[in-house]
């Protein structure tokens, strides 16, 4: 610690062998970074083992879709079979129902999921008394902190044939719908659960970023003859605006990835019309029909579109509007 | 608040437009019992699910398939809960959720501490490096497929690994902590090494005992990451006596677990599958609601220590 490069030199008098004279000869050399921090390395050394082997090691292993692969064999497949399984997902048409399946539903959960917590955010801050905004914000954020297992659980049961909202329509219209089974039905069931589940605890970032705004921004607001609209409009929001859009820019990064565990729990055979997604056709392709290589083939197109996007969303927000992740 | 109308009302009039504000100030008032009426709405959508569940729960068959439980048990009945309460399977594992639970935020824990500390030192030579390598990792991964392959042929199908090990690093909350050590006083640590602590002395007697907030959020984080998880139990355990309880609600859910299979009899089956799923659900939800009032102002810190640096 006493080693550090950047500590004045007068607090470097460390009791560690090598003195800051030496490191000044050789500069950024890894034998001295060793034999500096050798501790530190020793800490990292478990992280990034665990890295290599569960997230890069499985990175490598998407060569298999270009590979024949023996369930039991090499996790990199036993020899080259080119385009093969690329070109079989291609001419597939179930992997382009649930790839535009995927596209639908990512693009409601974007218009419906992401601008209800700014909304809720910007209520919330307008209530004065702090106590009931505790409450509102202790209430909301419950669901982020359910098992999607439950979730699920719930989704099916308020919208079973028996359930609360066939009682309701019941009681409005006079009929009831099989809304788990009719895929007209999946996305309002879908996207109506996902905003229940996620606009509380969603607004946790806003309301976090909203305690930030300097108050005599407003004071300076309402001299000029702001209203409280025109506040809200010219103070408050381009203050979370950064917050607005790096939080964009990560939902535009799970896109592809919609749901994939609530879906694979509420969606049957009967509504893969609509429900059916990229992520649960190659589920059920590779584990459930064990067609390794082709539903690799198929997750990897899907991790590459889902990578370009978050790629792009970054490099445009960093022209447009001058914030981004790195 | 009510300075601020205060202040804004004499501001106004100091200008001569008493009477424009005024009007705003009553638009203002029929904004906030509006806004009052909706997040009330909004705190009720939000419990009424699990009202309904419960009351689901404790009511007798012909009330539930009629559709006329809403709010309140309609027929008090506690026959499932008997049921499910004396099956030995639910409360072993009801056991393999809290053990997976100690066992992977322990795991997690020590890898995600480790390495935060050591990229939080600006000066770390591959700093850069090991930082890049772990954020990529949000954005890319390898996907279902090869993970599963992977987790096969390392032989941890059927054991707590499948289910412990491959999650054990969470970027996000890697990030979090990071960005904590990174805010902590230089001048801590270089005292702290001028008295002849090395590294690891440091980090276990200076830096860990004043981040207790931190390390209470983070295990939390994980916790209940772990508690709720059930997919890779799913993928990777055939055995039910390894089951997490996520999967023994699953089963339930999906149709695999019936009335006459978890042990229903001719005479209750048809009360048993008519709330079978409910009673699950209700027993599952406990522990985490009769927690949550107490731990969710860490979780709030949590985001807050996380978000501080932008």
């Amino acid at each position: 610690m006493a080693l550090r490069l950047d500590v004045p030199p007068k607090a470097v008098a460390g009791p560690e062998p090598g003195s800051a004279k030496k490191r000044r000869d050789k500069p950024g050399s890894w034998k001295l970074a060793i034999k500096r921090d050798w501790r530190l390395y020793t800490l990292v050394a478990l992280p990034l083992l665990y890295l290599l082997i569960f997230r890069y090691l499985p990175m490598a292993g998407n060569v298999i879709a270009f590979r024949q692969f023996q369930p039991g064999g090499s996790i990199f497949g036993e020899k080259w079979v080119g385009l093969k399984y690329v070109t079989l997902f291609i001419n597939d048409p179930s992997f382009w129902q649930a790839f535009q399946n995927t596209i639908i539903l990512g693009v409601l959960t974007l218009v419906f999921c992401f601008p209800m917590p700014i909304i809720f955010a910007l209520l919330l801050n307008e209530l004065r008394s702090q106590k009931f905004k505790k409450f509102v914000q202790t209430v909301a954020y419950l669901p982020h902190f359910m098992s999607v297992v439950i979730i699920a659980g719930m989704i099916l049961q308020n919208f079973s044939m028996n359930g609360t909202v066939n009682q309701i329509a019941e009681s409005l219209f006079g009929t009831t719908v099989n809304f788990t089974q009719d895929p007209g039905w999946f996305r309002p069931m879908y996207i109506s659960s996902e905003v229940w589940q996620t606009m509380g605890w969603g607004a946790i970032l806003y309301l976090a970023a909203l305690t930030r705004v300097d108050e005599s921004l407003y004071e300076a607001a309402r001299i000029d003859g702001a209203n409280r609209w025109q506040q809200t409009w010219h103070v408050t929001l381009p203050a979370i605006r950064p917050t607005i859009i790096t939080l964009l820019i990560l939902n535009i990064g799970t896109f592809m990835a919609v749901g994939f565990e609530k879906i694979l729990l509420i969606y049957n055979p009967l509504n893969y019309a609509t429900s059916d997604v990229i992520s649960t056709y190659l589920y059920r392709v590779g584990l459930e029909s064990s067609n390794f290589s082709y539903a690799a083939a198929i997750g990897m197109f899907e991790s590459v579109i889902g990578l370009t996007l978050i790629l792009s969303a970054n490099a445009i927000s960093k022209r447009v509007a001058g914030t981004s992740l790195w | 608040m009510v300075n601020k109308t205060a202040t804004a009302i004499r501001g106004a009039a100091a200008q001569g437009v008493l009477l424009k504000d005024m009007k705003v100030s009553r638009g203002m008032r029929i904004f906030r019992a509006f806004n009052l009426v909706f997040l009330l709405l909004v705190v009720f959508l939000t419990v009424y699910p699990f009202l309904n569940i419960i009351a689901q729960s404790f009511s007798s068959e012909g009330f539930i398939n009629a559709g006329q439980v809403n709010l309140f048990p309609m027929g008090f009945n506690t026959e499932t809960y008997k049921l499910i309460l004396a099956d030995s399977t639910f409360w072993n594992n009801y056991g393999n959720t809290v053990l997976y639970t100690v066992v992977a935020t322990a795991i997690s824990m020590v890898l995600t501490t480790a390495f935060a500390y050591a990229i939080a030192k600006k000066d770390l030579k591959g700093r850069s490096v090991f930082i890049g390598l772990a954020v990529f990792t949000m954005f890319f991964n390898g996907g279902l497929i090869p993970n599963y392959v992977l987790i096969s042929s390392l032989g941890m199908r059927d054991t707590i690994w499948a289910v412990v090990l491959p999650n054990a690093i969470s970027v996000f909350n890697l990030l979090i902590m990071k960005s904590f050590f990174e805010n902590m006083p230089r001048e801590l640590e270089e005292a702290a090494s001028i008295d002849g602590l090395t590294q690891y002395g440091i980090l276990f007697r200076v830096v860990l005992p004043l981040s207790k907030a931190i390390m209470a959020t983070m295990v939390l984080f994980y916790a209940v990451a772990n508690w709720n998880s059930w997919f890779q139990a799913f993928l990777y355990l055939d055995n039910p006596d390894l089951f997490p309880v996520t999967i023994y609600l699953r089963n339930m859910i999906a149709g695999v677990t019936t009335a006459g299979s978890a042990g229903g009899t001719a005479e209750n089956v048809g009360q048993i599958a008519a709330n079978i799923q409910s009673v699950t659900i209700v027993l599952t939800v406990i522990p985490i609601l009769c927690i949550y009032p107490f731990v969710q102002k860490y979780f709030f810190s949590g985001v807050m220590l996380g978000s501080v640096k932008e």
